[in-house]
């Protein structure tokens, strides 16, 4: 085992118990924020998209921006990306300024934006070959990169393909290969998988599981409270331009939620009348057209409470608490419309 | 870990050379169209010559201007064709690749700025004119219609021409953000009207006073004018020749300014 490899795993054992242990993380690596949001507003004319959030971001760490449509997610994104001009607010970025120091702060960010923009007149390889380029790499750099990350986003016998007959997997992959090009220190993720069906998601998950593991600070943004969970440390919840809180999903789902949740289905016309009279089981109740959620930490006393009283669900489930709960307490609405 | 100075003096290269890089990229996906290019730069020319050089000219045996209708006629050939190739060039390709395939705004993710992706676009357009530009010179030549020691400098005549109509177009396009069929209007009433009041296949003399004035402001007018001086000596006075050159520069260089900026507003907005 080299010296090097050696170092390595001590490094990594470190990481690893300063994981487990938070309170270390900031001891044992001094905490430096790549990122530091303070009240960034951004106006379309008089429309307000983003409504002064602040946030800070650690390097390493993998932070995701949860929130449902046209919540702001993407123009913070492309803020940060250096690609939008903040209306006011002050944002650092790698300790640069986006508004004054836009291409040396691009030269250090992968950026996968919402919708696919990959050179459809070029080929697979082609799209990472030209793409380096814009870094300043050499062809001989760019030729190896590119062949070192079609391995990497497994669309090596895709090389020399069209863009156009790539599945959605495949170009979202293309996507993500194309913004490592420059081995960025950080990747700006805009809704990596949404329109993915979920055997593609797992495997795009699983790439940028590697890439967290390599030490890559992730930024997200997702809808999918799965995805938030499956790839973020911290994550804000955003709602109409506007940070609503901010945590670890578990602390998320502890502070605003309970442990469990009753589901219990009576009819879409019944639902409401049952509800009344059930009012005062679990810690708190949401009445959706479809379902009662009832919030308490044992979800099958509570069921058996109910049926003890006559009320007999049609049907019924006791789940663990989501972040889709805590979006729901802090928004009153669901995540996904 | 990097400090800001080392990534700022890291991002040297492409600030230096990022409009090469985006030429570069220009001419790679050209091609998938390069066959087309090739054809057309080689076609159009056999085919006007053929049609209104040869055929027309036998209709005006005395010729226009005292030389041969062919010769009078030549510049104003290569003009139209390079300029109308500018007028494409400055409409769909500019709003496509903002709003459909928005390759524009995947380049502005790395270190290239704004201003880099317009030159290297007016960089790619330069190599790709040229060509034709020189085809269709070449055609000329072998006509007879030209005279090859003065006459090539209609080559960059009519690149300043394809820019002067281009950068406005392309500063117009950049700001749009449906296509409610803007660009059928511009084809129609300003760039088809530009090509047959501006002098092209009779002289401007010859247009109703009252449309004259399309000639003046028309960008091929003046390219196809200074074509002629440098093809066979139009006899012409200094102050207006200067003139021509004046205001296609005009068009190219407040078209590039505009151009630029209205490529910053669309990717940083
Ligand atoms: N270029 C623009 N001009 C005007 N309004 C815009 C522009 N871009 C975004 N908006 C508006 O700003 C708001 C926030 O948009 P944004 O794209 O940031 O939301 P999002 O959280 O990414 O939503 P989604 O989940 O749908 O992607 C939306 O109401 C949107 O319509
Ligand atoms: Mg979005």
């Amino acid at each position: 085992m080299s010296f090097s490899s050696r170092l390595r795993n001590v490094a990594m054992t470190i990481g690893f118990f300063a994981v487990e242990h938070p309170s270390l993380l900031d001891y044992v690596f001094v905490s430096e924020p790549v990122i530091r949001a303070k009240n960034i507003v951004k106006k379309y004319d008089e429309f307000v998209a983003v409504d002064g959030i602040s946030f800070e971001v650690q390097r390493g760490e993998s932070f995701g921006l949860l929130g449902p449509n046209g919540a702001g997610k993407s123009t913070t994104m492309k803020m940060i990306a250096a690609v939008s001009t903040r209306t006011s607010g002050s944002l650092e970025v790698l300790g640069m300024d986006p508004n004054t120091d836009g291409p040396a702060i691009r030269s250090q960010l992968g950026v996968v934006p919402q919708e696919d923009n990959l050179d459809q007149e070029l080929r697979v390889r082609e799209n990472l070959l030209t793409y380096g380029r814009f870094f300043g790499m050499s062809r001989a750099e760019v030729a190896t990169r590119a062949d070192e990350l079609l391995e990497f986003a497994q669309l090596t016998d895709r090389a020399n393909s069209k863009v156009e007959p790539l599945s959605g997997g495949m170009k979202r992959r293309l996507t993500i290969a194309r913004s490592l090009m420059n081995d960025p220190q950080m990747l700006l993720l805009d809704e990596p998988t949404t329109g993915l069906d979920p055997q593609a998601r797992h495997i795009l998950w699983d790439r940028l599981f590697r890439l967290k593991e390599r030490g890559t600070t992730l930024v997200l943004t997702t809808h999918y409270m799965d995805e938030a969970e499956q790839l973020s440390d911290r994550i804000v919840v955003v709602d109409k331009g506007a940070i609503m809180a901010e945590g670890s999903p578990a602390q998320l789902i502890r502070q605003y939620s309970s442990r469990e949740v009753l589901e219990v289905r009576y009819g879409s016309d019944k639902n409401a009348s049952v509800a009344k009279k059930i009012a005062d089981i679990g810690e708190r109740q949401e009445i959706l057209p479809d379902r009662i959620l009832i919030y308490s930490d044992n979800g099958e006393r509570d069921l058996a409470e109910i049926t003890k009283r006559g009320h007999h669900p049609t049907t019924s489930l006791v789940r663990r608490s989501s972040l889709e709960d805590v979006f729901l307490r802090l928004t009153g609405r669901s995540l996904v419309e | 870990m990097t400090s800001v100075a080392e990534i700022k003096a890291d991002a040297e290269n492409s600030r230096r050379w990022g409009w090469w890089y985006v030429a570069e990229l220009r001419l790679r996906e050209m091609r998938g169209y390069v066959s087309y290019v090739v054809t057309s730069s080689f076609g159009n020319p056999l085919m006007y010559l053929l049609a209104l050089g040869v055929g027309l000219a036998h209709l005006i045996p005395a010729g226009i201007d005292g030389v041969p209708f062919l010769v009078f006629v030549a510049p104003a050939l290569l003009m139209s064709t390079i300029l109308s190739i500018g007028a494409e060039e400055g409409m769909y390709p500019v709003l496509g690749g903002f709003k459909w395939h928005k390759i524009f705004f995947a380049i502005h993710a790395t270190p290239i700025t704004p201003g880099q992706i317009v030159g290297g676009f007016l960089v790619h357009l330069t190599i790709r004119f040229t060509f034709t530009a020189g085809v269709f010179f070449g055609f000329l030549v072998a006509f007879g219609a030209v005279p090859l020691a003065t006459g090539w400098l209609m080559i960059p005549i009519a690149i300043l021409g394809a820019f002067a109509i281009l950068t406005p177009l392309a500063s117009y396009s950049a700001g749009i953000d449906d296509d409610r069929g803007q660009f059928a209007l511009i084809q129609r009433f300003v760039v088809m009207p530009m090509f047959l009041f501006s002098g092209t296949f009779f002289p401007l003399s010859q247009v109703p006073d009252w449309l004259e004035w399309v000639g003046w402001v028309s960008p091929l007018w003046h390219a196809t004018q200074l074509g002629r001086t440098v093809s066979y000596g139009l006899n012409e006075p200094l102050w207006l020749t200067v003139t021509h050159g004046g205001v296609l520069a005009a068009y190219a260089i407040i078209g590039a300014y505009l151009m630029h900026r209205a490529f910053v507003k669309r990717l940083t907005r």
